[in-house]
């Protein structure tokens, strides 16, 4: 018997067991928004965006495993008003100029600005000096622009290697530091990947760029968490 | 390439560091083999090397890398994630002053004045000829005699002008810190405690009173099956010291039933909460009666293992300590066959922290043992699940231990005659700030707050802190409350401010850095709303305030809520607790407007006009 039952905003939903409450709540077409998370890598709720009330306690969504009974909101107004909070201290925290940056309409922390209607952060930008780390010939690292999810860090786990990312210092001056030297000879490919696995414009390619025009892009077209949410429709 | 590049911006950025400094450690080699190359004692490996030179460089760093077989960035990971180590040297003499508030309440400026007069550079700086560095850092758990500093790991306590011009002439003649003789410090405890810290028990209670004889808990243990054990300590029903209070018996019973093939006991003696000095002073006093009820934990969840977590700042007791448990191994309470009983092993190792708040949580405490950054993991597991190195592992207060200890001894009932219904037992309570008599009173649970200030002779109190910066800080409406699980729970500590005090600036502005400097930075809202709160509350300070901003500030307080430890969840709290408790103090300082704005244009325009060589029009007269 593998198979357990949970109850999501009053919704009774259906999944197996070891699947964690994001994972079955997106089987069953509810949208639970994520910033840190990224299929495939072990999670580490980091940005705390998909905190939901489980069992009446706070937890992120990604990292509590289901278990069958569990009664989870994930979409209460105070939920919600938190998520948007947590949206406008990211973008006051860092230095993100959305109309100049390769990821425009790629951009996961962009698109749930949209999602949540910011018009500008309650929050007065910080405007903090932040340098960008173009030693690497396949990628730059922009400072300004990361937001700290680690999902870059989390990709590169296979067993018996030394990592590539890492996080330097702690507290507000924690930053992401890549190790030159491991990563000197990166193929195209994972340069790419390392692109693809960050939500944000922090990873981006040299001598590369635009290849979809800004307009056509993921979430300019289908907003972020369509495509889980039309799932239920 | 790209490292010559860094190591010259590296170059750049130590401006204070003359040619002379270098920190390249001579006996790496002998370090590495010391620890096995082994990953998981990277945290010791550090230490010795910062210990030794005063610096890991990045030669060290390199070095460390290709022997553990891991990057050059996961040791730079480690190695910049704790106060206590730098990259840069910090002198054959690092001066580290406490910059806590009550170390500021005691007159640390006038000290920080002088020590920069007499060392001849500021802090957070070394001198030119590399010898001396002046470094502020958070409170070293000598409240009841501050001011204070570390001095390669020697604290010298309740400084004074004189004292400083006597410690810094010691060091400019060359003398080993520990050589440095000033009069008037009390005698430590015991000849291989190189610091003269008083230990000021100025009431014992039930764990500070001697009255059982090293060992006697053990024994009667090792005869009882190891749940059996557990019953006892659940029928005590003794909750954990460490603020969490969480049920001791239960948290072994649970470890016991999580089957693997290795087991272990964490002490944490991490006591990092500013104002917190009991578990000094236990360590100084009772060590003996810990590594006993280390013992007594490890023999009921069956662990073989047990790590003391001590934190950086009382490095100073490591001899001593280590000395308690060789004679405890001569006594066969500790090593192998313990008390006779063939197979049954249980040793004890210390593990110190590099400076580091939050490696207080228990599973942040477990990712620094396994020498990494100190980051709180996410739960479930919990550790007594997957703790260290992924095996089922109990986390206790070093309290909690020493109760269990005399529980053994005396029974669970006798325990639970003490103390209220549902907070059995006795605390230990770090008293400082403005009374007569600071220092560490064990009481039993159930006395008010009025009790405890009277007994410390605390006149004229604007308020107290009950269970440091992470606790709340409470008017005199509220000094009628019971300390107790059930009403006003505490880790075990009271600062008692005065009325005399700017509690705003004081303290609160205090307590916010602390939390600035300490979070781990992972959660967004401890990384970055502690920032905007701090920013908030500077600009009420300022006078620039309006309501509204007294609104945000309790609408972002719940946001503190999604962290994922207890340093996130509590991190606004200094703000929290004393808007709900003073707020006069906070609308006193507001403008009776909606809205005031902190731009100055003439400022703003100064630099530009001044490149461009023109004279600012603000008059608004536009031609």
């Amino acid at each position: 018997m593998n198979k357990i039952k949970i109850r999501i905003n009053d919704i009774v939903c259906r999944g197996e067991k070891g699947q964690t409450v994001l994972e079955i709540a997106k089987d069953n077409g509810i949208y639970i928004p994520t910033l840190c998370n990224y299929e495939g890598i072990k999670p580490q709720g980091s940005c705390r965006i998909c905190t939901c009330m489980i069992g009446g306690r706070m937890m992120t969504a990604c990292t509590t495993p289901a278990l069958d009974g569990m009664d989870i909101v994930t979409n209460s107004d105070e939920l919600e008003k938190f998520r948007a909070t947590i949206v406008e201290l990211l973008f006051a925290e860092g230095n993100h100029f959305c109309p100049t940056c390769e990821r425009s309409g790629n951009c996961e922390l962009q698109a749930l600005g949209y999602r949540y209607k910011m018009m500008v952060p309650q929050f007065p930008y910080s405007f903090a000096a932040k340098d960008i780390d173009a030693d690497n010939p396949k990628i730059m690292i922009d400072h300004n622009r990361c937001i700290l999810c680690k999902r870059c860090i989390r990709r590169k786990k296979e067993k018996d290697n030394p990592n590539w990312f890492v996080f330097k210092k702690r507290g507000a001056k924690v930053q992401i530091n890549i190790d030159h030297e491991l990563t000197a000879d990166f193929t195209d490919k994972l340069a790419q990947q390392a692109m693809d696995t960050c939500p944000v414009g922090a990873i981006i390619r040299k001598e590369k760029g635009f290849d979809v025009p800004i307009g056509e892009r993921k979430y300019d077209k289908n907003p972020i968490g369509s495509d889980i949410e039309g799932l239920k429709e | 390439m790209g490292e010559s590049k860094s190591q010259k911006s590296v170059e750049v950025n130590a401006e204070n560091f003359s040619e002379c400094c270098s920190c390249s450690c001579k006996n790496i080699k002998t370090i590495l083999a010391k620890y096995g190359s082994d990953r998981v004692r990277l945290m010791d490996i550090l230490i010795d090397i910062q210990t030794n030179v005063g610096c890991i460089s990045k030669e060290s760093v390199k070095e460390i890398a290709e022997n553990l077989n891991i990057s050059k960035v996961d040791v730079e990971q480690t190695l910049s994630f704790y106060h206590f180590f730098s990259e840069k040297p910090t002198g054959k003499y690092a001066i580290y002053l406490n910059d806590s508030a009550v170390a500021n309440m005691m007159g640390r400026s006038d000290i920080a004045k002088a020590l920069e007069e007499e060392v001849g550079c500021k802090f957070g700086s070394v001198t030119e000829d590399c010898q001396i560095g002046l470094f502020d850092t958070a409170c070293i758990g000598m409240n009841d005699q501050e001011p204070s500093a570390i001095i390669n790991q020697r604290v010298f306590t309740n400084l004074t002008k004189e004292k400083v011009k006597l410690i810094v002439n010691g060091i400019k003649n060359n003398f080993d810190v520990n050589d440095i003789q000033i009069e008037g410090y009390c005698q430590a405890t015991h000849k291989l405690i190189t610091s003269n810290v008083c230990s000021n028990i100025k009431k014992e209670g039930p764990i500070l009173t001697k009255d059982m004889k090293v060992g006697d808990a053990l024994k009667k243990v090792i005869l009882m099956d190891p749940n059996d054990v557990i019953e006892l300590v659940k029928q005590s029903n003794l909750r954990g010291r460490g603020g969490a209070g969480f049920p001791t018996g239960m948290k072994w019973q649970f470890c016991r039933a999580f089957k693997d093939e290795k087991h272990y006991i964490f002490c944490n003696a991490d006591e990092g909460e500013p104002g917190t000095f009991k578990d000094r002073v236990i360590l100084t006093e009772r060590p003996e009666l810990l590594f006993e009820g280390m013992a007594i934990a490890g023999y009921s969840i069956g662990s073989d293992e047990g790590i003391l977590y001590l934190r950086y700042e009382y490095k100073y007791l490591q001899n001593y300590l280590e000395d308690v448990l060789s004679t405890l191994r001569e006594q066969n309470l500790l090593g192998k066959d313990i008390g006779g009983k063939a197979g049954l092993n249980f040793d004890i190792r210390i593990q110190f922290g590099g400076g580091a708040y939050v490696c207080g949580e228990e599973s942040a405490l477990i990712e620094s043992a396994e020498g990494k950054r100190g980051e709180p993991r996410d739960r479930p597991p919990f550790p007594v699940e997957k703790g260290y190195l992924q095996k089922p592992t109990v986390v206790n207060n070093v309290e909690t231990l020493c109760a269990v200890t005399k529980i053994i001894h005396q029974g669970p009932k006798w325990y639970r005659s003490l103390g209220t219904l549902d907070s059995t037992g006795s605390k230990v309570m770090s008293i400082s700030g403005d009374c007569d008599n600071p220092g560490i009173y064990e009481i039993e649970w159930g006395f008010t707050v009025n009790d405890i200030l009277e007994m410390v002779g605390a006149k004229d109190v604007q308020a107290v802190q009950v269970g440091g910066p992470s606790g709340s800080c409470i008017a005199s409406n509220e000094f009628k409350r019971k300390l107790a699980y059930e009403d006003l729970a505490t880790g075990g500590s009271m600062i008692i401010i005065g009325k005399h005090r700017d509690l705003i600036k004081d303290i609160v502005m205090n307590f916010t850095d602390f939390f600035i400097e300490e979070s781990c930075g992972s959660c967004v809202p401890c990384r970055a709303m502690t920032v905007q709160f701090k920013n908030k509350l500077e600009k009420i300070y300022r006078g620039n305030g309006v309501q509204e901003d007294i609104d945000q500030m309790l609408e972002w307080g719940k946001v503190m809520k999604m962290n994922r430890c207890g340093l996130g969840h509590t991190a606004a709290n200094p703000i929290l607790t004393t808007l709900k408790n003073f707020r006069e103090l906070y609308t006193a300082k507001l403008q009776k407007t909606d809205y005031v704005s902190e731009f100055n244009l003439e400022e703003a325009v100064q630099e530009s006009c001044a490149a461009a060589g023109r004279i600012p029009n603000l008059g608004g007269d536009h031609e």
